[in-house]
């Protein structure tokens, strides 16, 4: 009973996956469309269709990099809602560097540009970090209030300083082509931008897997009392897992620069800093999983445009969707809680049983 | 029947697999004190939880003045007149005495009569001699006064059967005294008294009656007069006591650690150490009595590293260690740390045996290199402790929350022990350990007092302490009052000092 619970649990994000389509057929049937239909029609188009899927694998870039970023603060206990800001930065950073530097070899000059993207990221998620580990200000409050610091200071910089001459919109001007991002599948604007999120998930699960930094993260996140105890510093690590987070998001503007939109866009993440919530929840916080997670996001997302276009179905269905999904993700979690509970609960009873044996150990002899 | 104040009958509360009470019958004679006698995990707690409604038994029933009762809630219970004092206390630190006990009351309508229940408050509390001025805030009064505090609550709302858990615990010896005249004021006001406890000269002082319980069942009741501590002991355990550890002869050598007038704060920044001096020779014990937050917790953080000195030096071996990291004193310097807390500083309850075994050393070889762990090594190691310090287990890659506190505690001292410390500091090693767990703990501190280690020994419990020191040394509000050799250390001289009276 109790291992079936277990694999029941671990299972949660398939659950809710499919209760969230479920939910999600009623709105498409009140739409007036055949769910099945549509549903098919939108992992088709996701995952079945060559071009479909590298638009999928376009938003699986960033959404995979911000789901890491919300990762592996987690892991040492802190909530990263910051990603958005520190995407906006760090594509600021990416951007300046690509525009204002001159004279380099493409290569060299794409990778200047990752990092200076990485870097504004992480120097964007450093405020947060010294608030937190130096004023133990809560840092969701600071890293989500941040945000639209950066949102708006874009903004401003692609409309005034940055600005494209004549340009109708908030956009600076167009990157020199010598630093477009190659692209992962030929006639696509699917770029590698993507292998590297899948590199450095892989690595990130190697890390907390086996690394002395997973585990020292892990423990500040268990119990910070133990973790000074054993000598490690609570401050140094809510430092570093907020800049290499920052730095993830950084790079996820970035590849959205150099690998998609070739500039500067005023308001270009359209939420994938928040959407990367939704990839960590739904991976359970595993980095390895998150590449899974990232990938049905970006299908879902890409998805819903084919399904708008073939039937005529709102892309607001489908956002709904992803909505219903993190509900249910949200939900399962407090069946972990419940779960923990009962756990606490057969602990109290094993430490209770085993004193007893204790007990009648020491009377045989 | 009747003149049973409370009876319970046949009382079964299962958790699982375990039985924590196993037909349990428990009969309180009205105007009694009734001790009820156990180890930890005995199913002492268990009991008294059902009788306060917090537990639901699977079976059994309760009956007040041979009336049968249903407990369903702390308030039922208090409505059927009885009345619980935890041994942590459930007060408000920032309200007034009065304020603490009206509290939860019902039907006071829109308007507090806070004049009406201080006069009441304060009649009651003559009555019983408390001396408890009820416009006081509860946070200022010293932890015996916030007892009396909690009793007197229970009394204002009218409980006729007051269940005292491990009352003692937060007490100076010289408090104990004073408390147990109380325990007869109330006896004599025909009040009920049921005493939990696992001391059993307090038993023999101020019990009536003594009901013994141990693995769920009650192994014994008795008068207190029909019954002598070596059998309610042997009653309790299950075996024969030995109620003193082995000690052999030894001398102390040099001089290893060193205190220089050591002032440090709290958590909350408050003066918790003040000027603080002392020394500790290789292969001595030089055991800190006092009571509970006198400045014991920040002695030892100070030492081991974990909290810095306002002013002072503390040094090993005649080298200023004062402003050093905590890994490197564990490591270079050889100063090994069992702390007070274990849940909360000495283990990460969610990681493995294994991986709590290498807390301390978890980057060094032959645990990890080039920042990655080598699990072979580190399993073996956990492997080689549990086999030397006989911790009882399942599996080294278990939660180490699912171990019982003994066997955590052994794996905490296998961790410190195993790399041949210069120095222990040992803060509270015994506490919530059962009578087999204290022995082996003690017997492990002598051998590493034989080996040769300045250890120095936080205890609250004074008798663990004249059983393993050969100094004493009593912190009173951060200050250190005296220090006694073990053979002047006479519970009466340690229990004025522990009250801050100087010798």
């Amino acid at each position: 009973m109790d291992s079936v619970y277990r694999v029941m649990f671990h299972l949660r994000s398939v659950w809710a996956i499919l209760l969230a389509l479920a939910v999600g057929s009623i709105l498409i049937l009140a739409a007036g469309s055949n769910p099945i239909e549509a549903y098919a029609t939108l992992f088709k188009g996701a995952f079945f269709d060559y071009w479909g899927f590298a638009a999928t694998l376009v938003k699986m870039c960033p959404l995979l990099l911000a789901g890491l970023a919300v990762v592996l603060p987690l892991r040492a206990g802190l909530f990263n809602i910051g990603a958005e800001g520190q995407i906006y930065i760090g594509a600021l950073f990416a951007t300046i560097v690509a525009l204002y530097v001159p004279g380099l070899p493409g290569p060299l000059h794409i990778v200047l540009c990752t990092l200076a993207g990485a870097l504004g990221g992480a120097l964007w998620a450093l405020i947060p970090a010294l608030l937190k580990a130096y004023q133990r200000i809560n840092e969701i409050i600071v890293t989500l209030l941040l945000n639209f610091v950066a949102l708006h200071f874009v903004s401003f910089v692609v409309s005034g300083p940055m600005m494209e001459k004549g340009a109708p919109y908030p956009y600076s001007p167009e990157i020199p082509d010598t630093l477009f991002l190659p692209h992962l599948l030929a006639r696509t604007d699917a770029h590698y931008g993507v292998l590297v999120g899948v590199v450095i998930a892989l690595s990130l699960y190697v890390v907390f897997q086996r690394g002395v930094f997973g585990f020292t993260l892990a423990t500040v996140g268990r119990n910070p009392n133990a973790a000074r105890y054993a000598g490690m510093s609570v401050e140094r690590h809510i430092i570093l897992s907020f800049m290499i987070a920052g730095a993830f998001a950084g790079l996820a503007g970035t590849f959205e620069v150099l690998g998609h939109r070739y500039r500067l866009f005023h308001a270009f993440s359209q939420g994938y800093g928040y959407d990367g919530i939704v990839v960590a929840f739904l991976a359970g916080l595993n980095p390895l999983f998150a590449i899974f997670s990232a990938l049905f996001i970006g299908g879902l997302r890409s998805g819903a445009n084919m399904m708008q276009r073939a039937m005529g179905i709102e892309t607001t269905v489908v956002e709904a969707i992803q909505g219903l999904v993190i509900l249910f993700v949200a939900a399962s979690l407090a069946f972990r809680y419940r779960a923990t509970a009962i756990g606490r609960a057969i602990a109290r009873r094993q430490e209770v049983e085993e004193a007893l044996d204790g007990q009648t150990g020491d009377r045989k002899t | 029947m009747a003149d049973y104040k409370l009876a319970l009958e046949n009382i079964t509360k299962s958790f699982g697999a375990l039985t924590a009470n196993d037909a349990v019958n428990l009969r309180v004679r009205a105007g009694t004190v009734h001790a009820v006698l156990g180890e930890n995990g005995a199913g002492k707690s268990t009991l008294m939880n059902i009788l306060y409604g917090l537990y639901k038994p699977d079976s059994g029933r309760i009956l007040v003045d041979g009336q049968p009762v249903t407990v369903s809630s702390p308030k039922e219970a208090l409505a059927s007149g009885i009345g619980m004092v935890h041994q942590h206390f459930m007060l408000v630190a920032h309200l007034t005495v009065t304020e603490n006990i009206v509290l939860g009351m019902s039907g006071q309508g829109l308007m507090l009569d806070v004049a009406g229940h201080t006069r009441r408050i304060e009649d009651l509390s003559k009555s019983f001699g408390f001396d408890i001025d009820p416009g006081a805030e509860v946070i200022k009064l010293p932890i015996g006064m916030q007892q009396r505090v909690e009793i007197l609550k229970l009394l204002y709302h009218n409980a006729e059967i007051l269940i005292l858990d491990e009352p003692t615990s937060v007490l100076t010896p010289n408090e104990t005294g004073p408390f147990f005249e109380l325990l007869h004021r109330l006896k004599d006001a025909g009040k009920t008294i049921i005493f939990i406890t696992h001391k059993l000269e307090e038993v023999m002082a101020v019990a009536d009656d003594v009901t013994v319980m141990q693995d769920g069942k009650v192994r014994a009741s008795v008068g207190a007069a029909d019954t002598d501590p070596a059998s309610l002991a042997r009653t309790m355990v299950g075996r024969e006591v030995l109620f003193q550890v082995k000690r052999s002869a030894h001398s102390t050598g040099e001089t290893v650690l060193e205190l220089d007038g050591v002032t440090a704060g709290n958590d909350r920044g408050l003066k918790a150490l003040e000027r603080v001096s002392f020394e500790v020779r290789a292969g001595e014990v030089f055991g800190i009595a006092g009571v509970d937050g006198n400045g014991q917790t920040e002695l030892a953080e100070v030492i081991t590293g974990l909290r810095s000195v306002d002013s002072g030096r503390i040094l090993v071996a005649g080298k200023d260690i004062t402003q050093t990291s905590v890994s490197r004193r564990a490591g270079e310097l050889g100063i090994a740390y069992v702390p007070e807390d274990r849940h909360r500083d000495g283990l990460v309850l969610d990681d493995s045996v294994a991986q709590n075994a290498i807390l301390r050393t978890y980057d060094q070889a032959p645990f990890a290199s080039y920042g990655f762990f080598n699990r072979q090594a580190i399993a073996d190691h956990a492997a080689r402790l549990v086999r030397d310090f006989d911790v009882r287990l399942q599996s080294i890659d278990q939660e180490i929350r699912y171990l019982s506190g003994g066997n955590q505690q052994k794996v905490i001292l296998a961790r410190e022990l195993e790399a041949n410390p210069k120095v222990l500091v040992a803060a509270q090693p015994t506490k919530g350990l059962d009578v087999g767990a204290i022995e082996f703990v003690q017997q492990q501190i002598l051998n590493q007092r034989d080996r040769g280690v300045a250890i120095l020994y936080i205890s609250t419990e004074l008798e663990h302490l004249l059983d393993v020191c050969d100094r004493v040394g009593v912190l009173f509000s951060g200050r250190l009052m005296d220090t006694l050799a073990a053979a002047d250390a006479t519970p009466e001289r340690i229990g004025l000092l522990m009250a801050g009276v100087a010798a």
